[in-house]
């Protein structure tokens, strides 16, 4: 089935709100890979909460961005129809689930950054937005409070998980500037109200993540080559194999109705 | 059925002759439908069978998780994969609930799942087989969830009372799988193509045996089916589950417009049951024995999460222990002040 | 206990407001803010909760089955701590 979402339907406003559907997709689909391989079976149900929570969340801002544009079909035809090249959600999100402190060092990352987003989304100029963000933002508050007390678990627990969660961090931050990063299009959204200052959420990102860090005994990586495209549709090469398999059932049956 | 054919450590069903009084008052405890708590005495062979049957299963649900979150990253839409996320999360949860309830008895979670890790304990031979297609998700829900859900039923009133209580939790919860479950094969087959439909049948084919199994052989052949229902743990035979599973489920199989491969199949107007063909109990036999198409690989993905896990969960007493630390010494340091 | 398992604690939900605290199951969890995380998982995943308690299981404390008798006989006889023990004439029963 060829990407017929590539050019059509897409002014800069659907990029954005497709930008903010495709974070909690590809985490959610990352979190749910690890389905019967949770270190202990509490976590099972953590974790696959937390899944559900992204799922929901994807699907309601996908079914915006049809809302708007009608002629992009449905919100499983942006899911599960469109190519690796036209994802534009953060790096940060499609990264491997690695081992547990992998895991939850990159779900707190993005944690802190996707409430502090969607905070200030809120008070978006477009209602839509500041709905869709004000009912998520709940369920990010918790998943923010999870996160960070196993960052400062295996960070503070023994030398063997400090060590895990300290490479993690070491690892992920080189996707980290990127959370920050807009180009024009999403700069003027910006000026007009729509959405949310990334360069004031960078601060508050900053300080919150030191002081995490610094409670879990942890060292902020200085100097790390950072890394960005993902909002641009240039993902890793891992990427491409994640939506190959979540997109397979879907595009092998072309318009089946499920 | 979740629990097949658990042993009960006894020969024949105790005479109430050969009980000594407390027995006896046990006995009377049971007769009159009183619910046997945590602390109440009770011989030792029922508590042991109660761990070996809650344990079961637990581990059941625990490992039923394996067959379906196989499909869980290729679901086809977004509604099929929150709706399967959500079963698998339950199925997770009755395991905890059922984990919850025996070790009210004494056994602790950690010394169940060693059993189950060794192949000392066992789980439902059904989990044993694989799920192929995308429809194999619905006949699971339907089929399996269905027949489990007539076993479960019978045991919101099983003698122990935090099993029961467990199974009127799970049974509130659990109505919504099989419901998923058909709904999911009812779409395929009313709004489909003819490869979706195909597929539905070809998942009945296969599932539709092992579902039949899942009740467990012929209550005749052991004592321990017979002790069980003297101690009121369980509260029907399985061959009378097995029909009460067929009864209801033939008629659903109909509006689905599909089939079951059993030639013998049919509706007796004489007894107002449906009758059906031979069980081929050599290959439940096989399965529980360990030569089930996925056995190997079922507790080799259970050990491997648990043994990759083991440093998160030393990690994290590691940290409380540390906390619980500084607290005493601050309380400490307070009252020195 | 083997240093990687975790702790027992009994979990007891306050399923709407007006009501008490109910006893619920048991969650594992190596401290008590993980019970309380790990209770919401687990026992409120169709909006069940208002309020959760966690007790670590060792702080519950029980009582034995054989002082029945001891502990719970002397109230049946009791009977004047009840309403009905009381005859009125019946226009002013509703009392």
């Amino acid at each position: 089935m060829s990407d017929c979402y590539a050019t059509q339907g897409h002014d800069s406003l659907n990029q954005y709100i497709l930008h903010l559907a495709d974070n909690p997709l590809v985490l959610g689909q990352r979190l749910c890979e690890l389905c019967t391989h949770a270190p202990i079976l509490e976590e099972e149900t953590a974790l696959m909460n937390t899944s559900l929570d992204l799922f929901g969340q994807a699907r309601n801002w996908l079914d915006y961005a049809v809302a708007r544009n009608p002629q992009l079909g449905d919100c499983d035809a942006l899911a599960m129809g469109r190519d690796e090249r036209h994802f534009l959600n953060l790096l940060l999100c499609e990264q491997g689930n690695g081992n547990f402190a992998d895991t939850m060092a990159r779900q707190y990352l993005f944690d802190v950054w996707h409430r502090l987003t969607l905070q200030a989304l809120c008070l978006s100029q477009d209602s839509q937005i500041a709905a869709i963000a004000a009912k998520s933002i709940k369920e990010v508050d918790y998943h923010e409070q999870r996160s960070r007390n196993w960052v400062i678990r295996l960070g503070d627990g023994t030398q063997q998980s400090h060590d895990y969660m300290q490479s993690a961090i070491n690892e992920l931050w080189s996707y980290s500037d990127e959370l920050f990063v807009q180009g024009d299009d999403e700069l003027q959204l910006v000026a007009q109200g729509i959405a949310a200052n990334q360069s004031s959420i960078e601060v508050q990102w900053r300080a919150t993540v030191s002081q995490t860090m610094a409670e879990a005994t942890l060292t902020l990586p200085t100097d790390c080559f950072q890394k960005f495209g993902g909002k641009q549709g240039e993902h890793s090469e891992p990427f491409g194999l994640m939506l190959a398999e979540m997109q397979s059932l879907y595009r092998a049956h072309p318009g089946a109705v499920w | 059925m979740y629990a097949q054919m658990v042993e009960t450590g006894v020969k024949q069903v105790k005479d109430r002759a050969d009980m000594d009084a407390q027995e006896a008052a046990f006995m009377q405890q049971i007769d009159a439908e009183d619910k046997i708590e945590p602390q109440s005495w009770m011989p030792d062979a029922y508590r042991k069978t109660l761990v070996r049957q809650i344990s079961q299963h637990a581990h059941s649900e625990i490992i039923g998780m394996q067959p379906e979150g196989n499909w869980l990253t290729r679901a086809p839409t977004l509604k099929r994969k929150l709706q399967l996320a959500a079963k698998i999360q339950d199925e997770c949860g009755h395991g905890l609930y059922l984990y919850s309830a025996a070790e009210t008895l004494g056994t602790s979670r950690a010394q169940m799942l060693d059993d189950l890790h060794t192949g000392k304990a066992k789980y439902s031979s059904i989990f044993n087989y694989p799920t192929l297609s995308w429809a194999d998700i619905g006949a699971v829900g339907w089929l399996v969830d269905g027949a489990a859900i007539v076993n479960q039923v019978m045991l919101q009133r099983t003698s122990y009372g935090p099993y029961a209580r467990a199974m009127v939790r799970i049974c509130k919860e659990e109505s919504f799988h099989q419901r998923q479950g058909y709904e999911l094969l009812l779409t395929m087959m009313q709004q489909g193509t003819q490869a979706q439909k195909d597929m539905v049948q070809d998942s009945i084919n296969r599932l539709w045996w092992p579902s039949l199994m899942m009740f467990g052989p012929t209550d005749d052949e052991s004592p321990n089916s017979a002790q069980s229902m003297a101690w009121k743990i369980k509260r029907k035979g399985n061959d009378e589950i097995r029909q009460q599973f067929i009864d209801q489920t033939i008629p659903q199989l109909e509006v689905l417009g599909c089939t079951v491969p059993d030639p013998d199949l049919k509706w007796n107007e004489e007894t107002g049951h449906y009758d059906y063909g031979t069980i081929d109990w050599a290959e439940f036999f096989a399965v529980i024995k360990g030569n089930g198409p996925c056995n190997k690989q079922r507790l080799a993905r259970k050990v491997q999460a648990h043994e990759n896990g083991a440093w998160v969960r030393e990690a994290a007493i590691a940290y409380a222990d540390k906390q619980a630390n500084i607290k005493s010494q601050q309380s400490n340091t307070n009252k020195v002040a | 206990m083997n240093k990687t398992d975790w702790p027992l604690y009994e979990v007891f939900i306050r399923s709407r407001h007006g009501l008490s605290h109910k006893h619920v199951g048991s969650v594992h969890a190596a401290d008590e803010t993980m019970a309380m995380e790990n209770a919401r998982e687990l026992y409120t995943r169709r909006n069940e909760g208002t309020s959760i308690w966690v007790v670590d299981s060792n702080a519950i404390c029980a009582s034995a089955p054989e002082q029945k008798d001891a502990m719970f006989t002397s109230p049946v006889e009791k009977i004047y701590r009840h309403p009905s023990f009381y005859q009125l004439p019946a226009s002013v029963d509703k009392m």
